[in-house]
C-alpha cells in the first residue's frame, strides 16, 4: 500500500507554469528525497500528491497521479488526504486545541467519538512521532507550548494518527535546530517501515542519510530519479552532477 | 569616507514634537472626556448614588431621576440587535474570507462598507416611514398571532418599539462585526487551514477547525466591539423607539434609550439637577463602551499578534 | 457518515451565502427608499431657498452650506492632528509604551459614542462661550474623525519602504525634510483615501451636532453662531408632524447619501490608483 504513480504531470498557478511533465514512480514503504534548488517546483510537487495544490485560487493541474494503481483525482480530495498525510515545514499544530486534541483531531473529523480508543490512537501515534516520552504527562497543554522541534514531532503525529499510506513531508526540519533536525531524522527512518514517505530537503547530506531514492528537480521539470547513492555518486545527467557538486544552486 | 551625524536640526526638533503634541493630544482627549463627564454629573452621583442606577421613575417636574428605563431599553435593542446581526455578520466574514471568489469579494465587501456608510440619520428616517409600518401592519400582527404567547411578543403592534429599534441597530452593526471579524480571519495564516485540509477536513471542519477556533477571541471581540456601537448609537434608536421610559418585557412595546434620553432632553434640562442627571446617563454609557471598547480591542490585538504558548488550554 | 459530513458541509456553505446576501438586503431597500422618496422631493427650490414656515415649502441651502462649512472646520482640524500623530506614532516613536498607549487609546476613542463627544464639546464651549456656534460643532466631528485618519495614515506610512527613509538619510537629508518631502508623499494617496473616508463618516453625523452647531432656520454669518447642517434637518423634519417636512426630509437624505456614497467611491478609487501604480 502506497505506491505512487505520477504521470507527465503539469501544475500552474494562474498562467504560471510551475511543473512540467514529471513522470515518476514512488515505490511503497521507502522514503524518496526531493531536492533542487529554491523555486524548482518541489513544494509544488509534493502539493500535488495530495491534491493541496488544487486548493489555492487560480491553480491548476493536468496528468495523473495513481495510487496504488487508482487515479486521485477519482476520489475526493477529503478522503485522499486521509490516505495521504502532509506534513508542513513550519510547525503549524492548532493553537487553541491541547496536544491530546492536535493528535486526535484527524479522527474527530472522522467520526471517532469512543474515548479509549482516541485515547490509544493518540498513546500509538505520539509513540510513533516518538515524543510519547516527553509529553505523556502533559497531553492537556496548549500544543503550542512545546518546543520547535516537539510541534514538528507533534504535527507528524496528528498526520499518522488517522493511519495514512504516505506521508508527505515538505522541509520538515528547515525550521529546526541541528538536534531537533537529528530526531526527525531518526524518526523518518524508522516510520519507513510503516509508510511510504517523499521528503523535499534542502539539504543535500540528508537526503543522502535518510533517503532511499532522490529525486532532482530544477525548473519545474524532474531532471533525474534514481537511488540515492547512485544520485549522488554517479548521478546520469549532467546538470545533476553540477547540483551535487555544488556548481550552482 | 566617515559618516556625517548631523544634529537634530529646527525642523526636526519641531516636527517631532509637534507631532509628539497630537499623539498626546488624543490621549488627553480620552481623559479629559472622561473627567469632564464626571464633573458634569457630579450634582446627580451626590443626589442620587447608586440608586440611580435602579431608579424607574423618570420625573423632571418632580426632581425624580432614574436611569433604569432607558438602561432597560438600550440593552434589550442592542441585544436584540446582537442575536441578529452577530451570526448573520459571522456568516458575511467566513463568506468573503473564505469562500468567495475575488471579484465577488470585493463587490459584497464594498456593499458591506457601503451599508456601515450609511448616516444613522438616514437609517431612522427609513425606519420611521418604512419599517415601522411595515413592523406594524405585516410583522407584528403576525408574530403576535403565532407567538403571541410569549411575553415578548405580546401587547398592541405599533413598530415604533424595541423590535424596530433592534433591527435597525442590526443593519448598523452587522457592518462593524462582518469587516472586523473577517479581518480578523484573514490574518488567521494559511498554514493553519492547510493543516485542517491535510487531516482530510471538508472545507467547512477547515473553517471551524483551522480558522474560527485560531480566531475565537478577535471574532469575540468583533462582536463586542459591534455591541459597543449598538449601546452608544443615538439617532437611528431615538426615531424608532417611541421614546417613552417604560420597561416591558413585550419586544412590541415602545421604550426609550440612554442617548435617545440625552438626545431629546438635553437642550430643555432646566435645572442644574436635570442637566446633571442627564450628564450622568452619558457618563454610564461612557464607561460601559469604553470597558467594552477596551476589552474588545486588547482582544482582535491578541489575535492579530498571534497566540501565546505556554498555558493550559 | 461521509454523506453526513458533506451534507453538514454544503449545508453551512449555503449558511454563509445566504448571510452574505441578507447582509446586502436592508443596504438596497434604503437607499432604493431613498432614491423614490428622495427624488419625487427634490426641486430646484431645495438647494436654493431658506426653509419655509412650519411645513411650508422651502429648501435647505443653508443647511447644504452649513453641512460643508462644519465639515470643512472639522477636516481642517481633525486631518492635520491626525496625520501630524500618525507620523509620530510611525516616524519617531513606533513601539515604546507610549505609542501603544497612542495607539490603543485612538482606536478605542473610535468606539465612543458620538453623542458623548457632543455632550462633552457642549459642556467645554458652549458652556464657556455661553452660545450654540458652528465652531463647537466643527470641534466635535473633529474629535470623532481624529481616530480614523490616524489609523489610516499610520498604515499607510509603514507601507513606505524603509530603504526610501535610507536613501535619504545617505544623503545626509534631515529627518523632517525625509517625512515631509519623500515619505508622505509617497504614501500620500492612501492618506487621501483614508481622509476621505474619514470626512464621509462626519457628514452624516447628527448626534455630536445636537447640542454644538444646534441647527439654524437661517444663514448662519460667522462661525460663532449655531449654524444648520443636512443631518440635523433630517432629524429634525423626519419627527416633524408636518408631511411637506417629510418630503424635505428625505430629499435631504438623497442629498446626504449621495455625498457620502460619491466620498466612499471617490476614496476608494484613489486607493485603487494607488495600488496599480505599485
Ligand atoms: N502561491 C503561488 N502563486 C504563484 N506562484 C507560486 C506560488 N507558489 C509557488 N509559486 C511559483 O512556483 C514555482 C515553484 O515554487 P515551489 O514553491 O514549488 O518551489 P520550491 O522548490 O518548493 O522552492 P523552495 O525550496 O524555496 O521551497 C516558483 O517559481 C514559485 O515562484
Ligand atoms: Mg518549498
Amino acid at each position: 500500500m502506497g505506491n505512487l504513480s505520477v504521470r507527465n504531470l503539469e501544475a500552474w498557478y494562474g498562467a504560471q507554469k510551475a511543473l512540467f511533465g514529471i513522470t515518476a514512480e514512488i515505490p511503497e514503504k521507502q522514503i524518496t528525497a526531493i531536492i533542487g534548488p529554491s523555486g524548482c517546483g518541489k513544494s509544488t510537487f509534493i502539493r500535488c500528491l495530495n491534491r493541496m495544490h488544487d486548493t489555492l485560487p487560480g491553480a491548476k493541474v493536468s496528468g495523473d497521479i495513481l495510487l496504488d494503481g487508482k487515479s486521485i483525482y477519482d476520489q475526493h480530495p477529503v478522503y485522499l488526504r486521509k490516505t495521504v498525510g502532509m506534513v508542513f515545514q513550519k510547525p503549524n499544530p492548532f493553537p487553541s486545541m491541547s496536544i491530546y486534541e492536535n493528535v486526535v483531531a484527524g479522527l474527530r473529523l472522522n467520526g471517532e467519538r469512543h474515548k479509549e480508543k482516541l485515547r490509544a490512537a493518540a498513546e500509538k501515534s505520539l509513540r510513533m512521532a516518538a515524543l510519547w516520552d516527553e509529553v505523556h504527562d502533559r497531553l492537556n497543554y496548549s500544543g503550542v507550548s512545546l518546543s520547535g522541534g516537539q510541534q514538528q514531532r507533534l504535527c507528524i503525529a496528528r498526520a499518522l494518527a488517522v493511519e495514512p499510506s504516505v506521508l508527505l513531508m515538505d522541509e520538515p526540519a528547515s525550521a529546526l535546530d541541528p538536534i531537533a533536525t537529528q530526531r526527525i531524522e531518526e524518526l523518518v527512518s524508522a516510520l519507513k517501515k510503516d509508510y511510504t514517505i517523499v521528503i523535499v530537503t534542502h539539504n543535500m547530506q540528508q537526503a543522502a542519510r535518510i533517503a532511499d531514492l532522490t529525486a532532482f528537480f530544477l525548473n519545474g521539470e524532474l531532471v533525474e530519479l534514481g537511488p540515492t547513492s547512485e544520485i549522488f555518486t554517479k548521478p546520469k545527467d549532467k546538470r545533476t552532477e553540477d547540483y551535487i557538486t555544488g556548481r550552482f544552486g | 569616507m566617515k559618516k556625517k551625524k548631523p544634529r537634530a536640526s529646527w525642523g526636526d526638533r519641531i516636527l517631532r514634537s509637534a507631532s509628539g503634541l497630537t499623539a498626546v493630544l488624543v490621549v488627553g482627549i480620552m481623559i479629559w472626556m472622561g473627567w469632564e463627564m464626571f464633573i458634569s454629573s457630579r450634582q446627580s452621583l451626590h443626589q442620587f448614588g447608586w440608586a440611580f442606577l435602579g431608579g424607574r421613575v423618570w420625573d423632571p417636574v418632580h426632581r425624580i431621576f432614574g436611569a433604569l428605563p432607558f438602561i432597560y431599553g438600550t440593552l434589550v435593542t442592542s441585544l436584540v440587535a446582537l442575536v441578529i446581526a452577530g451570526p448573520i455578520g459571522l456568516g458575511v466574514a467566513i463568506f468573503l474570507s473564505e469562500m468567495a471568489p475575488a471579484t465577488v469579494r470585493s463587490v459584497v465587501g464594498f456593499l458591506v462598507e457601503l451599508l456601515a456608510a450609511i448616516p444613522s440619520v438616514v437609517l431612522g428616517l427609513w425606519g420611521i416611514f418604512v419599517l415601522a409600518p411595515f413592523l406594524g401592519k405585516v410583522v407584528e400582527p403576525w408574530l403576535g398571532k403565532r407567538l403571541g404567547f410569549i411575553p415578548l411578543f405580546h401587547g398592541a403592534p405599533v413598530g415604533v418599539d424595541l423590535l424596530n429599534g433592534g433591527l435597525i441597530l442590526a443593519i448598523m452593526i452587522l457592518p462593524t462585526i462582518a469587516s472586523i471579524s473577517r479581518e480578523v480571519m484573514t490574518a488567521v495564516p494559511t498554514v493553519q487551514r492547510e493543516a485542517a485540509l491535510a487531516l482530510g477536513a471538508t472545507k467547512w471542519e477547515m473553517i471551524r477547525i483551522g480558522v474560527l477556533s485560531y480566531a475565537k477571541s478577535g471574532i469575540i471581540g468583533s462582536v463586542i466591539l459591534g455591541l459597543g456601537r449598538a449601546l452608544g448609537e443615538t439617532m437611528a434608536v431615538t426615531m424608532v423607539i417611541g421614546n417613552m421610559p417604560n420597561i416591558s418585557p413585550s419586544l412590541f412595546s415602545t421604550a426609550y434609550s440612554m442617548a435617545a434620553v440625552i438626545a431629546n432632553e438635553f437642550t430643555e434640562a432646566t435645572y442644574g439637577l436635570y442637566l446633571s442627571a442627564l450628564m450622568e446617563i452619558g457618563l454610564i454609557l461612557f464607561a460601559i463602551t469604553l470597558l467594552l471598547n477596551i476589552f474588545a480591542r486588547l482582544l482582535v490585538w491578541s489575535v492579530a499578534r498571534g497566540p501565546k504558548g505556554g498555558h493550559l488550554v | 457518515m461521509d454523506a453526513r459530513r458533506n451534507l453538514l458541509n454544503a449545508l453551512m456553505m449555503g449558511i454563509f451565502s445566504l448571510a452574505a446576501v441578507i447582509a446586502v438586503v436592508p443596504l438596497f431597500a434604503v437607499l432604493g427608499y431613498v432614491l423614490k422618496n428622495g427624488l419625487t422631493s427634490l426641486n430646484w427650490a431645495f438647494f436654493t431657498e431658506l426653509p419655509g414656515m412650519m411645513g411650508v415649502g422651502g429648501g435647505m441651502a443653508n443647511a447644504i452650506i452649513g453641512t460643508l462649512i462644519v465639515v470643512l472646520l472639522a477636516s481642517l482640524i481633525g486631518i492635520p492632528i491626525g496625520i501630524l500623530a500618525a507620523i509620530y506614532l510611525s516616524e519617531y516613536d513606533r513601539s515604546s509604551w507610549f505609542s501603544t498607549l497612542v495607539r490603543f487609546t485612538s482606536d478605542v476613542l473610535t468606539g465612543i459614542p458620538s453623542i458623548i463627544v457632543g455632550i462633552v464639546v457642549y459642556a467645554a464651549i458652549v458652556v464657556r462661550t455661553k452660545h450654540f456656534s458652528a465652531f463647537s460643532g466643527g470641534v466635535a466631528l473633529a474629535i470623532i474623525m481624529i481616530p480614523s485618519v490616524i489609523r489610516a495614515t499610520e498604515e499607510m506610512l509603514k507601507l513606505v519602504p524603509h530603504t526610501i527613509r535610507e536613501a535619504g538619510d545617505a544623503l545626509g537629508i534631515p529627518k523632517w525634510r525625509i517625512i515631509l518631502n519623500i515619505v508622505l508623499p509617497t504614501a500620500a494617496k492612501g492618506i487621501l483615501t483614508g481622509a476621505l473616508l474619514a470626512v464621509a463618516r462626519i457628514s452624516g453625523e447628527t448626534a455630536p451636532l445636537l447640542f454644538t452647531a444646534l441647527g439654524n432656520l437661517y444663514y448662519a454669518h460667522s462661525l460663532n453662531e449655531p449654524i444648520a447642517t443636512l443631518p440635523l434637518n433630517i432629524y429634525f423634519y423626519a419627527i416633524s408632524p408636518y408631511d411637506q417636512w417629510h418630503k424635505q426630509a428625505w430629499a435631504a437624505a438623497l442629498v446626504l447619501v449621495f455625498i457620502v456614497i460619491v466620498l466612499n467611491v471617490v476614496a476608494r478609487l484613489a486607493f485603487r490608483s494607488r495600488l496599480r501604480k505599485n
